[in-house]
Formats: structure tokens, C-alpha cells, sequence
């Protein structure tokens, strides 16, 4: 992986790098996909992919509210809040 | 170490049944005794206050008759399961200060028996690494101690679970097993840890690393007492689709007799290049001791071994890069301050998440993105399903496979921190079992030639927890395993 990888990975990673970050990541993260590119070697040939060891039918349920009036306990953790709202920086532009 | 500290949770329940304590006794001494320990770091947070109300709570509960059964048991809880309005961080900066607002379904129903929670127990940050030193709020300390006096990791991620039932600081502790986390750091510590079958505990509440390999467990000093916990954490709960609808057996009840009859499968490919002669050793003295107890050894091969942590680290960040995109700094944790929102975001999330983190969200996103998801993730799910029917191909043979628990005793803090495929290759023997969904126990059979203990870990059929205990148990006895780590054992003299 170069380093142009490794910046677009971030990106699509929605976390910020610095250039130094960039460039001590793109050895390690070089190094682990070489070691998962081992995989190449098994022949999957007809082997239907197992997403969960699990063979559990989900069912369905009764499509009720079961909770809900906690406001108040949904925007407990949240960084800023106002009068019942998340609040994040402005993300509309302001015309001048 | 008081003699309330050393007691089993089988006999501090009879203890309390019999009026010998009381739960807030038994609890008080176990907060002392953290309190002496706290070099240890084996908690992100202590919560002693509620502790001795809970305490209080179970006294009076079982005056009434009214015994769970775990009543007025302290354990350590692995800052992983979210607990109403205690601090929650998962090892990491960008949940500092997150209060939940619920409770997690294995710790309401662990409470609902009567624990009692001492504290919230440290770990790798969100869980991802096999010696605790990637949490945010520094690393564990194992009890044990280097030949030369140094500081050893006590494993992970449930780092801090281990060592503190190790160190006598707590009767039990709950763990999450991932691709070892519970097994590991078990062997590591000289406790015994189980995980069981994927989808026996419920999810529902546990901040989440990988979906379809995170399962809940349980760490105490014996085999039985780990059963006794598992029956109060399990059981089937509408709130975790993946949670199996399925009777929680009395898994202690399944302890005790000999072995007859049984087969016990030991795995060639387990028989790694450069695994060390004493590993080698306790492996084949556990092999002496089935035989002794009755069983019947048997060859099983597991052909796809090499492959599974290649398929770990490919499933394992694929997943965690999903289940890590909520955190964004907008409705809980760590918010970077900046004014526009997408710079928000991304700056939150570097200085919310620590590096290896950071490597394994990348990688997932790597191999989840556009051009690589089938040559990466599908392909790994298809070799994921040979394992599994490695597995189920070896259960015709045998009733539970015995195999070491890891390649080596615990090692230095800071060993293997220079290359990140060193470390995962601590979790050769546990991650086939995690990605195969089957139940595995680390017991601890023995010391190294440094006076360090070594675990072997027996591995079951999807279910049968209840044989992993009976061996498990017959394992315990001829071990004997009595041992105590650096710590106490200074104390003590």
C-alpha cells in the first residue's frame, strides 16, 4: 500500500493523518495485507460464504413502539444539545 | 490477602448461606484489597460506593429468602458492558465520560442474581489487541512477575478481568472473547476463562468490536466457579437477534466423575513451527492427565489452521470499521473542536482513537472497499466456513479438542509492540475457535521454567458447554493448580 492508498483509506475512514502519520502507516498496514493476502492460496471453489455461525431464523415481530418519550436520556452523552436537538457545527453555507 | 479474598464463589456462597459473612463484608474486603492493588490498574473505574449498596441490597435480599444465584458475589465488570449511569469507555478516549443509559443484558442479568459490581475492569481499547496496552488509560499489570522482577501484561483484551481475579482483588469478572481476549489472558494469569458458544449471552448493551465473533464469558479461579457465573450471564434475549433461543443448562451439574467413554481430539496443526518446548510439554502432560482420568485420546486434524488469522484480520476490522463509524462525535463521547462538520469528524476520530485502532478500522475499510470487498472479505467468509467445517468434520471423531492456549507465558510490557502481526500471532490457538463460534476454556495446568503459569484450553461443540466443563473440571483436579502469583504470594510469606 503507498502512501496515496493509505491517505484515501483514511479519508474513507473519515480520520485525519498528518504526513508522518502517513508514512508510518503505509509499512504496517502493507505488512498486515500482505499477511491476509495468504487467503489467495485456498480454494474456495463452490464454498458459500458463512457470515454467522449462527443458525438462528430471525423472526419478526410486532411492529409496536415499545419505547420511546426518553429525550432526555437519548441526548444525556451528547457533546452540545438545545432544546432537544444534537447541535454540530453549521453545515449550511451563509450567503453574505 | 484475607481469607474472605481467597474463597471460591462456590464457598462464599455457601459461606453466605450459612451466616458465616455477609455480602458487604465479602465486598469490603475485596474493595480493600483493590485498594492495595491499585498498581495493578486493573480498573478504568472503581465504583466502591455502589458496590457496598448493592451489598447492602443482596443482605437483605437473601434475609428474605429471595437468593439469586450469584447472590451477593463481587465481580469485576470489563469496561466493555455498558452499565446505567456508570462510565463506560471501552479503553478509549472517545468514550471518556460516556454514562449509558441502559444496562447491558449479561450485567442486568448477573444483577438480577444478585452480583454485586466492584468496578469496571481495564482493557485494550475496544478490546482490540492481546496485551492491554493499547487502552487509553495505561496498561494492566499482571500479578505475576518476571524472573527478574519485571512487569508482565496480563494478556487481552480482558486484561484487567484476568488480573484482578488473579490478584484476589474479585471473585470473578465478566470478559469478551473476540478472537482470544478471555482465553489468553486467562492462561496469561493463571485463572480459568470461558467462552462459550457464540450467541449463548447476549449482545445487547456490549460496545460492539466485531459482531459475529463478539461473545460474552466469564473469568474465576475455578472451573466451577466460571459454570456457576455462566448460568446467571446466559440466555436467550429478543433485544440481540443473534442471541439463542435456547435453555441455559445447570453447567456445573455436568462436573465431576471420570472420563470414560470420552474422546478427547488433539489437533496436529496445532503442533506450530518454533512453539516452545514447554508449551510442547504442558500440552503433552495434559494429554497424560485425559488418559489418567479415562478418556480416550484421539488424532484430529483441523487443515485449515494456518488460515484462520489471516481470515481474523480480514473479518474482524472489516466489522469493526462498520460498527466504528458511530462514533462521530454528535451524540456521545469525544468531540474534536472544530467549525465545520466533516473537519469535525475526522479530527474526533484521530484524536478519539488510539493507533491500533486506527489500523484495524483502515484495514476493514481497505478490504470493505470498492474493487477488493470480494477478493478480501467474501473470500475470507468462504474460508471461514472451512474452518467451521474443519470443526464439525473433527466433532465426528472426538467429544472436545485439548490444545495449549497460547504459544507462550505472558511476556514483557512492551515485547511485541514493534510489529502488529508479532502480537495477533498470540492468538494462533484461540482465533480458529471465535471465527468457528464453538465454546472454548482456558484452565491452568502448569508453570514455566520462570515460575510463570501456562494454560491449556479445551475446545467443544457448539452447545456443549456442559462437556467443556466436565473435562475442564477433570483437567482442574489433576493440574492442581495452587500457585499464587508474585504479588501475593510476597504477602503471604
Amino acid at each position: 500500500m503507498d502512501k496515496k492508498t493509505v491517505e484515501k483509506v483514511a479519508r474513507l475512514s473519515s480520520i485525519e493523518m498528518s504526513d508522518a502519520e502517513l508514512d508510518k502507516m503505509a509499512p504496517q498496514l502493507t505488512n498486515i495485507i500482505g499477511f491476509i493476502e495468504q487467503l489467495s492460496e485456498v480454494d474456495t471453489d463452490g464454498v458459500e460464504p458463512l457470515a454467522n455461525v449462527v443458525d438462528i431464523e430471525l423472526k419478526l415481530r410486532k411492529d409496536e413502539i415499545t419505547d420511546g418519550a426518553c429525550a432526555d436520556k437519548v441526548l444525556a452523552n451528547a457533546p452540545e444539545e438545545t432544546q432537544g436537538f444534537f447541535v454540530v457545527p453549521k453545515i449550511v453555507e451563509q450567503e453574505d | 490477602m484475607s481469607d474472605l479474598t481467597n474463597l471460591t464463589i462456590k464457598d462464599a456462597l455457601k459461606g453466605l448461606e450459612n451466616k458465616d459473612f455477609t455480602s458487604v463484608e465479602l465486598t469490603e474486603a475485596h474493595i480493600k484489597a483493590g485498594e492495595a492493588a491499585k498498581d495493578l490498574k486493573c480498573y478504568i473505574t472503581e465504583t466502591p460506593d455502589q458496590a457496598i449498596e448493592m451489598a447492602k441490597a443482596s443482605d437483605a435480599k437473601r434475609a428474605k429468602g429471595d437468593a439469586g444465584l450469584l447472590e451477593g458475589i463481587p465481580l469485576a465488570i470489563k469496561d466493555l458492558f455498558c452499565t446505567n449511569g456508570v462510565q463506560t469507555t471501552a479503553a478509549s478516549h472517545i468514550l471518556e465520560g460516556f454514562k449509558p443509559q441502559y444496562e447491558s443484558t449479561v450485567t442486568a442479568n448477573l444483577f438480577a442474581q444478585g452480583s454485586v459490581m466492584l468496578g469496571k475492569a481495564n482493557l485494550d481499547e475496544f478490546a482490540m489487541g492481546s496485551s492491554n496496552t493499547t487502552s487509553y488509560f495505561g496498561n494492566v499489570i499482571n500479578p505475576w512477575k518476571g524472573a527478574d522482577g519485571k512487569d508482565l501484561t496480563p494478556g487481552g483484551s480482558s486484561g484487567g478481568s484476568a488480573s484482578a481475579v488473579a490478584a484476589r482483588i474479585a471473585m470473578g469478572a465478566t470478559g469478551t472473547d473476540t478472537g482470544g481476549s478471555i482465553r489468553q489472558p486467562a492462561a496469561f494469569c493463571g485463572v480459568t476463562g470461558m467462552k462459550p458458544t457464540y450467541g449463548r449471552c447476549s449482545r445487547f448493551g456490549t460496545v460492539a468490536f466485531a459482531s459475529s465473533l463478539d461473545q460474552a464469558g466469564t473469568f474465576a479461579r475455578t472451573v466451577e466457579d466460571n459454570a456457576i457465573m455462566l448460568r446467571a450471564m446466559a440466555g436467550h434475549d429478543a433485544k440481540d437477534s443473534t442471541s439463542a433461543n435456547r435453555e441455559v443448562p445447570d453447567f456445573a451439574a455436568a462436573m465431576g466423575g471420570d472420563l470414560k467413554g470420552k474422546k478427547i481430539g488433539i489437533p496436529k496443526e496445532y503442533r506450530v513451527d518454533g512453539m516452545p518446548a514447554e508449551i510442547e510439554k504442558i500440552w503433552e502432560q495434559g494429554i497424560e492427565w485425559m488418559k489418567d482420568a479415562g478418556a480416550e485420546i484421539v488424532d484430529v486434524s483441523l487443515p485449515h489452521t494456518k488460515y484462520a488469522l489471516p481470515t481474523y484480520y480480514i473479518i474482524a476490522p472489516a466489522e469493526a470499521s462498520s460498527n466504528l463509524a458511530r462514533y462521530d462525535g454528535v451524540r456521545y463521547g469525544y468531540r474534536a473542536d472544530e467549525n465545520i462538520l466533516s473537519d469535525m469528524y475526522k479530527k474526533t476520530r484521530a484524536e478519539g482513537f488510539g493507533d491500533e485502532v486506527k489500523r484495524r478500522i483502515m484495514i476493514g475499510t481497505y478490504v470493505l472497499s470498492a474493487g477488493y470487498y470480494d477478493a478480501y472479505y467474501i473470500k475470507a467468509q468462504k474460508v471461514r466456513r472451512l474452518i467451521l467445517n474443519d470443526f464439525l468434520a473433527a466433532y465426528e471423531k472426538c467429544d472436545v479438542l485439548l490444545t495449549p492456549t497460547a504459544p507462550s507465558a505472558a511476556f514483557a510490557i512492551g515485547e511485541n509492540e514493534d510489529d502488529p502481526i508479532k502480537m495477533y500471532l498470540n492468538d494462533v490457538f484461540t482465533v480458529p475457535a471465535s471465527l468457528a463460534g464453538v465454546p472454548g476454556m482456558s484452565v491452568p495446568a502448569g508453570l514455566d521454567a520462570n515460575g510463570l503459569p501456562l494454560g491449556l484450553q479445551i475446545i467443544g461443540r457448539p452447545w456443549d458447554e456442559e462437556m467443556v466443563f466436565k473435562v475442564g473440571g477433570a483437567l482442574e483436579e489433576a493440574a492442581n493448580f495452587t500457585a499464587l502469583p508474585h504479588t501475593l504470594a510476597k504477602k503471604a510469606a
